[in-house]
């Protein structure tokens, strides 16, 4: 019976207190704490100045190539000015979407690696720890605090693109242009996101920062540099000489191939973003001839492209979820004492 | 005990083959400042966070104000308070703004939080210091910050681990000090964990003596070292003048006393007497009777200290004993060699 009274009692006191309209909750005050943290913080600085040179660089190539790129009515997306703005190279400097798919893992692995084992070596964690709050929370804030960072940075930057070009071309934008911008900028942000929640999950499984930060940098480099080439030599190794296939097998052998790439994280985003930035990409496989016969060359609608990436969209937010659940399954688990 | 507001019953934690916390029952009333005390890994930090819900008890539970700390653990840090042994803040931010964060995270209106910051930095003293970053404070003016973020919350209990570790010996009395009267204006109860003595001495009402993941003992003082000392709880040095020695005829006559159980040589020409009561008067006079040259005479009161020592004594035979039985075994074993 007293228990019941205390309980009752525990009860109406936080209900008053969620009913106080100027107290924020718990979640919200750690995201807004952990935004601040990351734009303050001394490496946040140098990525978004790394970040933007390279977004600077790419646009002033691409500028410079702009009229080229429209004047060439063989392509059918040369109308799409803004899309160009993004894509369009001359080879001395790589699109600004191939630099996201190299410095995203970076950027990513730079705001998670130290995001649980600096606070325990520090001993935040435990105080942290010791106030009412759920602690799931504070992964949850670690990680969407870093992912609204991340998208505002890369929206700005789109924005601030859009508008450049609208000042100097004075071209009018296309509703669907702008929609494959903004959804460039949503699979950015959860390829960067990726990295993030595996950066954090390697933060609760190693207590120093340094094995965290090496680790998920290995893994970076194992899939930018030698997945490809592991693939490709076991692809001369295992299978049959192409000379001697017929066009089927050929056909189904890159497939094969291509699915075994996709597993690297940034083969999937390139393909998400490929197909987003340019509307005439309509398959990211090999076609046959008779898949081919009829269609005329021209860009596809934005529903359409949206068809084309999606399998690759789901796949990057499982692997993110994956991350993150795994995240959360050993953060819960965790002895938190230093 | 009435109305107990810890409450641990058969509490156990074990690590691997360690068993860190075995079976451990304690109760701590409303308003009281007990102290756990134990040497350096006796369990004290794991039976504390096993209090907040913070680590999982093997078995057993731990009830704070009416809650089960692991299954409810929110509601019982909403009312506990906590400070641990290595408290660490935000370095980047200000000894305000680190208290702030911790005041919303318990959900005091944005409205109140940066007056009551304030008015808890001027309590614990660190009124001057408030816009310092947490990174240019000293190890005494964290340990007050820690006590700021645990006060703010206007808890009903603290906790505190090791508090005065690595103070200095004022920087300790500053702070036990601070404590004992937060602890009286605002009827707090306090638990905290030390391994010095002489601290929880001055200001605990009761303590807990821990070694090995057991409560050996609990209680005041008083009792904890009449419980210990039992038959002779006093004991009196006498020294004699340098030369002259205690004859067992002498020793005779003066056990005859009553009272008066033991003695023992203590040091070069000096004795320690063990009695029932405090027969100091009496055991002078006899002394003199007896024509011994007294130089000096001194009451010996059980602190701490004492009693600390008895139990580690306690532990020590066990394991002398052990020892020694090993190396009987390892003696007749080798003697059996040497006769082949």
């Amino acid at each position: 019976m007293k228990n019941q009274a205390v309980s009752f009692k525990s009860l109406l006191s936080s209900g008053t207190r969620s009913n106080n309209p100027t107290a924020a909750s718990p979640f919200s005050v750690m995201f807004r704490k952990e935004v601040a943290g990351i734009v303050h913080s001394w490496r946040f600085i140098v990525l978004i100045i790394l970040i933007g040179l390279t977004f600077f660089g790419s646009m002033y190539v691409s500028l410079s190539n702009i009229s080229k790129a429209m004047g060439n009515r063989q392509d059918p997306d040369h109308l799409f000015m803004y899309l160009k703005l993004l894509t369009t190279t001359d080879n001395t400097l790589p699109a600004f979407h191939v630099f996201i798919s190299f410095l995203g893992p970076l950027l990513g692995i730079s705001l998670g690696f130290d995001a649980i084992n600096s606070e325990q070596n520090s001993g935040t964690l435990i105080r942290l720890m010791a106030q009412p709050i759920y602690r799931d929370n504070v992964l949850l804030a670690k990680f969407s605090a870093s992912l609204f960072v991340i998208f505002s940075l890369l929206l700005s930057l789109s924005l601030l693109m859009i508008g450049g070009g609208l000042i100097i071309t004075g071209v009018r934008m296309e509703p669907s242009e702008f929609l494959r911008i903004i959804g460039f900028v949503i699979v950015s942000t959860i390829y960067v996101g990726f990295w993030i929640s595996l950066s954090i999950l390697f933060s609760i499984k190693f207590k120093q920062a340094a094995a965290s930060a090496l680790t998920a940098i290995g893994i970076w480099m194992f899939f930018t540099i030698f997945y490809q080439l592991i693939i490709n030599l076991v692809v001369k190794a295992f299978l049959p000489d192409p000379a001697l296939l017929s066009q089927d097998e050929i056909l189904s052998y890159n497939h094969l191939i291509l699915t075994f790439l996709r597993f690297s994280p940034s083969q999937i985003y390139s393909d998400a973003v490929i197909t987003l930035l340019m509307p005439s990409v309509r398959s990211l496989g090999p076609l046959t001839m008779e898949q081919m016969s009829g269609a005329i060359p021209a860009p596809l609608s934005l529903r359409d492209s949206l068809m084309v990436v999606w399998p690759q969209v789901t796949g990057l937010i499982a692997a993110t979820l994956l991350c993150f659940a795994l995240s959360y399954y050993l953060f819960m688990r965790k002895e938190i004492r230093t | 005990m009435e109305n107990p507001i810890i409450e641990l019953n058969g509490l156990s934690k074990s690590y691997g083959s360690l068993k860190a916390v075995d079976n451990l029952n304690l109760s701590v009333r409303k308003g009281e400042i007990f102290g756990l005390l134990g040497p350096n890994g006796a369990g004290k930090s794991t039976t504390i966070l096993m209090m907040l819900g913070l680590t999982e008890p093997d078995s057993g539970k731990a009830v704070i104000a009416g809650h089960q700390a692991d299954k409810n653990p929110i509601a019982v840090k909403k009312i506990v308070g906590y400070m641990p042994d290595s408290v660490g803040f935000y370095d980047n931010l200000t000894a305000l703004e680190n208290l702030i964060y911790i005041g919303k995270l318990n959900g005091i209106p944005e409205s109140e939080i940066k007056q009551r910051a304030e008015e808890m930095l001027e309590d614990v003293g660190l009124g001057n210091d408030k816009h310092k970053k947490a990174s240019a404070y000293s190890r005494g003016m964290k340990q007050r910050l820690g006590l700021a973020d645990v006060l703010i919350k206007q808890p009903e209990i603290i906790i505190l681990d090791e508090p005065t570790l690595g103070l200095d010996p004022s920087g300790v009395k500053d702070f036990l000090s601070l404590i004992r009267q937060m602890s009286r204006q605002q009827g707090l109860t306090v638990l905290l964990s030390s391994h010095h003595l002489h601290q929880v001495q001055q200001v605990c009402d009761r303590v807990g003596i821990f070694v090995g993941g057991k409560l050996l003992a609990q209680g005041d003082i008083d009792s904890l070292s009449g419980n210990l000392f039992t038959g002779e709880p006093y004991a009196i040095n006498i020294s004699l003048k340098k030369g002259s020695v205690l004859s067992g005829e002498t020793k005779n006559v003066l056990l005859q006393l009553p009272s008066v159980k033991k003695i023992m040589p203590d040091e070069a020409d000096s004795y320690n007497f063990y009695c029932e009561e405090d027969v100091t008067p009496d055991l002078v006079r006899a002394c003199v009777q007896q024509g011994l040259d007294i130089t000096g005479v001194q009451k010996k009161v059980y602190g701490l200290d004492e009693i600390y020592q008895k139990y580690f004594e306690n532990n020590l035979k066990e394991n002398v004993q052990n020892e020694k039985s090993g190396g009987f075994f390892q003696k007749s074993f080798i003697k059996r060699n040497k006769k082949q």
